[in-house]
């Protein structure tokens, strides 16, 4: 049963068509790992999901929820809440707030949105802390931690709201290599408990040990997509190719 | 006139003019900050929220207070409103008139500061399922709190001194014991220069009591 499916997604900033008609399918439990040049819209694509930005036209299911787009179509506020209450973002700059520890920061969604009780919420958190391997690091301020221990406090801040799908905007891209590691180990773990998560990502050996499926952006649209052996392995697409190979110079 | 006589003016004057400065122009400068304080949060807010008549009433608030001076505003109270039937005390309209110009000015201040917080926060906030108005009150507030602090805190000793204006219509403050004392003793630079050492006294204490706040805000600020 597919969790998320988009169909012929456009969107337009300004004169500038930055997707142009993207079908897409999310299955449940599944990873899939959105690459692509920059600038071919796959952030975009991924921004769309939770509703960080409007689709001009077409249409995106996630869950229970289904909405149409054309330009000028407004979402009621009621069920853009609703909508993005079902997914989970970490974001390539962690966007911690900085004002609140990283216990707080797990505990903020749980308590302001989902009105758990702080206990509750406490408890909650620190198992999510846990998970992430930062239970130690509960009562730190975001500028104490390095920059994947700060992703990682993101993940668990994600996670905490029990989100159907996690998105991961290149969750890595800004960390010091020898970080890298830590931050994938930890996504590596969510989907293979099952966990239904969409990855923008530039690293490929993630893509090819934990995809189900990769899926290839180009000039705003899916330009092929398949299980990692045949985007790696076997793909005759010539963009495709120059992609992978300038990755790896 | 002698330097010894100087001093046992000095002297004489010091308690009613400190006590009028305790008395009025603390309160006065107290209630117009505060007032003024929330009158700038809801013009900044107003200005950010996008609905065009509520941002065209914060414009042009913040632009006729701006415009004009102080001075002016607070005769317009006291002196000109007494015209239409509206007679508003002294320390009333000295009150009114620093809230709205306190407003104004310091709207800019927090409309600032909040427009400081970068957008990955709104978008953090927003992601987990927050509203606007629970990302501004959870998220962005706390943060531009901070940003806001220093410059509020330098407004707010203005404020002090410009209270001073508030003499020319007749509230009894700390100025105007000044000029009262200066017309009895013959002596305006004695009398002046002990009411410029006072309100020396309160600015400096305000400015320790700030970078006090100023430190203690920035244990949490990377």
């Amino acid at each position: 049963m597919a969790m998320i499916e988009l169909h012929n997604i456009h969107k337009q900033f300004g004169s500038l068509e930055v997707l142009k008609g993207v079908d897409l399918t999310v299955d449940a439990g599944n990873t899939v790992v959105i690459i692509g040049p920059s600038g071919s819209g796959k952030t975009t694509l991924l921004r769309c999901m939770n509703l960080l930005e409007f689709p001009t036209q077409g249409t995106l299911r996630l869950g229970d929820y289904t909405l149409e787009f054309q330009p000028g179509t407004r979402v009621k506020k009621d069920t853009l809440i609703a909508f993005r209450k079902q997914t989970g973002m970490v974001f390539q700059g962690y966007n911690l707030f900085p004002h609140m520890t990283a216990l707080q920061n797990v505990m903020e969604g749980q308590v302001t949105v989902l009105k758990r009780s702080k206990e509750e919420a406490r408890d909650k958190a620190l198992r999510m802390l846990d998970k992430v391997g930062l239970k130690d690091r509960a009562d730190a301020y975001p500028h104490q931690l390095s920059g994947g221990q700060q992703q990682r406090v993101g993940i668990a801040r994600a996670m905490a709201m029990d989100p159907k799908v996690l998105l991961f905007d290149e969750p890595t891209s800004a960390l010091d290599p020898e970080l890298v590691g830590d931050v994938l180990e930890v996504m590596k773990e969510l989907a293979n408990e099952g966990m239904t998560m969409v990855v923008v990502t530039h690293e490929m050996n993630f893509a090819r040990e934990v995809a189900d499926k990769v899926v290839f952006v180009d000039h705003g649209v899916v330009a092929e997509q398949g299980p990692p052996e045949h985007i790696f392995e076997e793909t005759t697409n010539e963009r495709i190719l120059q992609f992978l190979n300038k990755l790896r110079h | 006139m002698q330097n010894p006589s100087w001093m046992s003016l000095f002297a004489t004057y010091f308690i009613p003019m400190f006590t009028k400065g305790i008395e009025v122009t603390v309160p006065l400068t107290l209630i117009s900050f505060v007032l003024g304080l929330i009158l700038a949060v809801l013009t900044a807010l107003a200005r950010l929220s996008g609905f065009a008549p509520l941002v065209a009433i914060a414009r042009f608030y913040v632009w006729v207070i701006r415009g004009t001076p102080l001075l002016v505003q607070l005769f317009i109270i006291f002196y000109g409103l007494y015209q239409i039937g509206v007679t508003i005390p002294a320390f009333p309209s000295a009150v009114i008139g620093f809230t709205l110009s306190v407003g104004a000015y310091n709207s800019e201040i927090i409309r600032a500061a909040i427009l400081s917080i970068p957008k990955g926060q709104w978008e953090a906030a927003e992601s987990l399922g927050m509203t606007r108005w629970q990302a501004m009150r959870r998220i962005i507030i706390p943060q531009a709190t901070r940003v806001a602090i220093p410059p509020l805190g330098n407004s707010f000793i203005s404020l002090v001194k410009d209270t001073s204006l508030a003499a020319v219509i007749t509230v009894t403050e700390l100025f105007h014991e000044a000029q009262a004392d200066a017309a009895v003793t013959y002596s305006p630079l004695v009398m002046y220069c002990e009411a410029a050492f006072i309100y020396l006294i309160f600015s400096t204490v305000l400015s320790t009591l700030q970078s006090r706040i100023e430190k203690r805000l920035d244990r949490f600020v990377a």
